[in-house]
């Protein structure tokens, strides 16, 4: 395995904490100068880790689709408007009765990008591929895109699946082209 | 709707770029004390206080708080607010309200970001969670510069650009920003440079970007009255359009343009008495939301100054330079002055304020003929948008 940002930032972190360390020992404070700047800034003593838990009663049809390899979205009875993301009121006209439909598999790519950089939490892949395609509904869904992205031209076709997301070992949909 | 004309009587930006040798408050400081110099008021005129500030990556959770406390505007009432990268010029606009509708006649517009408590990685995340979190973020890892790049991806294919036009914009902010004793980026460069530089999010370059800032920006607003009374040297706010764009960009019909933004011009357009089939007619100088390179050019066709798929032209025919005819970032924008996300807003209004003012000087000062300037600050991918038109007069004239 190559290895990843997280690698780096890791290794950066550690390098930077057992600085404050040997600092705090002899000194007694832990105050580093900016690795820029060199002005004296107070390494913090206390940290902070978030993890969300988000509400999806309301459209656990669309996750319990996954796991029978179908993409769901949910359109509004009344006005007939399409959500996806799924919702289950309509923002257009206000009514709460909305049916799930299953969105077509194929679409049109309208535009991608490849993640260079990433987010701490993304830091462990690799560079990974962005796509917006248009399906024949007439709605759009974001995903990535599998494959190699110099191969990926705005307007081919992709194909919308179920794959589970590795290392976390979870459903979610992606594109890979079409030949 | 008839409201109270609101003037600016005083305005200014810190230092922006690697601040760590100042704290939140200290570096509000800067800018504030600045600002209330030009404004030659007594800071207990103020009467209140909105402060811009996206955080997350800095300590202070409660920065209205501890900017009013610091700045010695407590106990009068503040607030913060939050519109992305637009935040500053969401201050404003809260500011300018509160006294259009007669419920102050002085307030204060602070903006003040601290990107560098934290780590560039957890900054790239918190930015890249500013979209929507559960669909776009939790499962694709998104990043600011991703988002960009979709537009940029969309519009190079629709309209034939290259990745080396992009660069194009940098170049004139990178030369501007070299003018600029405030800017984080005091160096020029080419192209070439531009083009080796290594991918941030495919097609971007890093330095198709625009840094992670530490910065402050103060502008402080008074009613006609007031500034009337006391013979205050003002500039007057004509209008400021806003408008808010889909959280999820997959809701986006189309990535060549930000609806948010079109929408938010047509307003201020409307509101200031400019001409949106000839902008360019009624404006000497404006301040745009260059993010990325490609926000540069969306921002010139959304705000009518090029035709769609004719930025680059504008750009390269040189009519966004100071010489042309309508300049463009001549602080060096975003891209090169820094990005301070939650000051951004009032440095633009700040740098306009002065521009027309005549107060800028040197290489970088426009030649002000009509009096009026334009503040385009987009919040997100086109989440939010603010365009907000300042003028030495009360009207446009015709």
């Amino acid at each position: 395995m190559n290895k990843t940002q997280r690698d780096e930032i890791e290794a950066a972190l550690k390098q930077a904490e057992a600085f404050v360390k040997e600092v705090k020992g002899s000194v007694g404070l832990p105050i580093v100068p900016d690795a820029k700047t060199g002005a004296a800034t107070w390494y913090d003593q206390r940290e902070l880790r978030l993890k969300y838990t988000v509400s999806v009663e309301k459209t656990r049809r669309f996750f319990e689709g996954l796991a029978d390899g179908r993409i769901m979205a949910t359109r509004c009875r009344r006005c007939g408007e399409l959500y996806f993301p799924p919702q289950d009121f309509c923002s257009r006209c206000g009514s709460e009765d909305v049916e799930w439909i299953e969105l077509s598999d194929v679409g049109q790519l309208l535009t991608f990008t490849v993640i260079n950089v990433k987010p701490m939490s993304f830091s462990h892949y690799q560079d990974y591929t962005v796509g917006i395609a248009r399906m024949p509904e007439g709605i759009n869904v974001l995903a990535w895109v599998d494959g190699d992205p110099k191969k990926l031209r705005v307007g081919m076709k992709v194909k919308l699946k179920v794959v589970r997301r590795q290392p976390e070992n979870y459903l979610i949909y992606e594109f890979e082209p079409v030949e | 709707m008839s409201s109270r004309r609101v003037g600016i009587i005083g305005a200014a930006y810190s230092k922006f770029g690697d601040r760590q040798d100042v704290n939140l408050a200290e570096l509000t400081w800067e800018a504030f004390r600045e600002a209330l110099q030009e404004a030659s008021i007594d800071k207990d005129e103020i009467e209140f206080t909105v402060v811009s500030n996206v955080g997350a990556w800095s300590s202070e959770p409660l920065p209205a708080v501890v900017v009013s406390e610091a700045m010695g505007l407590r106990p009068k009432g503040s607030v913060r607010v939050e519109a992305a990268c637009a935040s500053g010029s969401a201050a404003v606009k809260l500011a300018h309200d509160i006294i259009a509708a007669g419920q102050a006649e002085v307030a204060t517009a602070i903006g003040v970001e601290k990107m560098k408590e934290s780590p560039t990685p957890l900054v790239v995340e918190f930015i890249g969670r500013a979209g929507n979190y559960m669909w776009e973020f939790e499962n694709f890892g998104l990043t600011f510069p991703g988002y960009y790049a979709l537009y940029a991806t969309a519009y190079m294919a629709k309209y034939g650009v290259k990745e080396e036009d992009l660069c194009e914009v940098a170049v004139k902010n990178h030369y501007y920003a070299a003018r600029n004793e405030r800017a984080q980026f005091r160096n020029e460069i080419n192209v070439e440079r531009c083009m080796r530089s290594p991918y941030i999010a495919w097609p971007l370059k890093l330095y198709d970007c625009s840094p992670i800032t530490d910065g402050a920006a103060a502008v402080i607003l008074a009613s006609e009255d007031y500034i009337r009374k006391h013979g205050r040297e003002a500039t007057w706010i004509l209008g400021i359009g806003s408008a808010t764009g889909t959280s999820n960009m997959s809701k986006r019909q189309d990535f060549t343009s930000l609806d948010a933004s079109v929408v938010a011009t047509r307003s201020a357009y409307s509101k200031a008495g400019i001409d949106p089939g000839n902008p360019v007619k009624s404006i000497d100088v404006a301040e745009v939301h260059d993010c990325f390179t490609i926000a540069e050019i969306l921002a010139y066709e959304d705000l009518g100054f090029a035709k769609r798929g004719e930025g680059l032209k504008l750009l390269k025919e040189g009519e966004t330079y100071k010489e042309g005819s309508i300049p463009v970032n001549l602080s060096g924008g975003l891209k090169a002055k820094g990005h301070p996300i939650g000051a951004t807003g009032q440095s633009m209004i700040a740098e306009l304020h002065h521009q027309l003012l005549g107060k800028v000087g040197g290489e970088r000062q426009a030649d002000i003929r009509r009096g009026v300037a334009l503040a385009h600050n987009v919040g997100g991918t086109g989440h939010y948008a603010y365009v907000t038109v300042l003028s030495l007069h009360k009207e446009v004239e015709a």
